[in-house]
């Protein structure tokens, strides 16, 4: 699976991941899908109602708007993202056995070092597939 | 009935029950689905005897969350 994300949507992304540490951010993705290929185009910030460091979990009203918002915008719901303030960018115990939707992705953001890092896994049945996740630009598109 | 089930008008028998309709749908690991029915959250102890009615919209929300 391919997944694009405009270096402008990251940018936003991993600021408010930062604002937020130490606790861990989340949110969901929306785009289109065609041929097999994922373009994001919107990201929903939502509240870790967890305000942990270690851990998320969405708040299910607040997901129900964002889906409903991104219905108005034509959009797809495509998955969720959070931060891993402290560890990889890779899913962690948890986040596999608390991965349902193996038609999400889930992104996972890394502020562990100095530089983010940022990566997008299929989750199915607790086996986990990297996506290859492509920050592009309109300059910068493949 | 028509009903609308995340986003998508679908015709279904008059009578469907909220879990014949998360059967139909293929929903995946239902226990762990939260399901709105015109933006109202169901309660769990009440997802088997709910009744769907015309007009309704339904939405299956999976629980997202995770631990680093």
């Amino acid at each position: 699976m391919i997944i694009r994300i405009d270096y402008k949507l990251y940018d936003e992304l991993a600021a408010y991941a930062r604002e937020h540490l130490p606790e861990e951010a989340c949110g969901l993705i929306a785009g289109t899908e065609e041929d097999g290929e994922r373009l994001i185009k919107k990201v929903y910030f939502l509240e870790n109602i967890d305000h942990a460091n270690d851990h998320f979990t969405l708040d299910p009203r607040e997901q129900m708007e964002a889906i409903k918002d991104m219905r108005s915008l034509g959009l797809k719901p495509l998955g969720n993202w959070h931060s891993h303030p402290e560890s990889p960018s890779r899913p962690s115990v948890e986040d596999i056995k608390l991965a349902f939707d193996s038609k999400a992705s889930y992104m996972i953001l890394s502020l562990m070092s100095k530089e983010a890092v940022f990566n997008s896994f299929h989750i199915e049945n607790g086996e986990v597939t990297k996506e290859d996740l492509r920050i592009i630009s309109e300059e910068y598109y493949y | 009935m028509t009903i609308t089930v995340a986003g998508e008008k679908k015709e279904y028998k008059d009578g469907l029950t909220l879990p014949e309709l998360i059967e139909a749908e293929n929903v995946e690991t239902p226990e762990y689905v939260t399901v709105s029915i015109n933006d109202e959250f169901i309660l769990t102890e009440n997802k088997a005897t709910t009744v769907l009615n015309e007009g309704d919209s339904v939405e299956f929300l999976y629980f997202m969350g995770g631990g680093q």
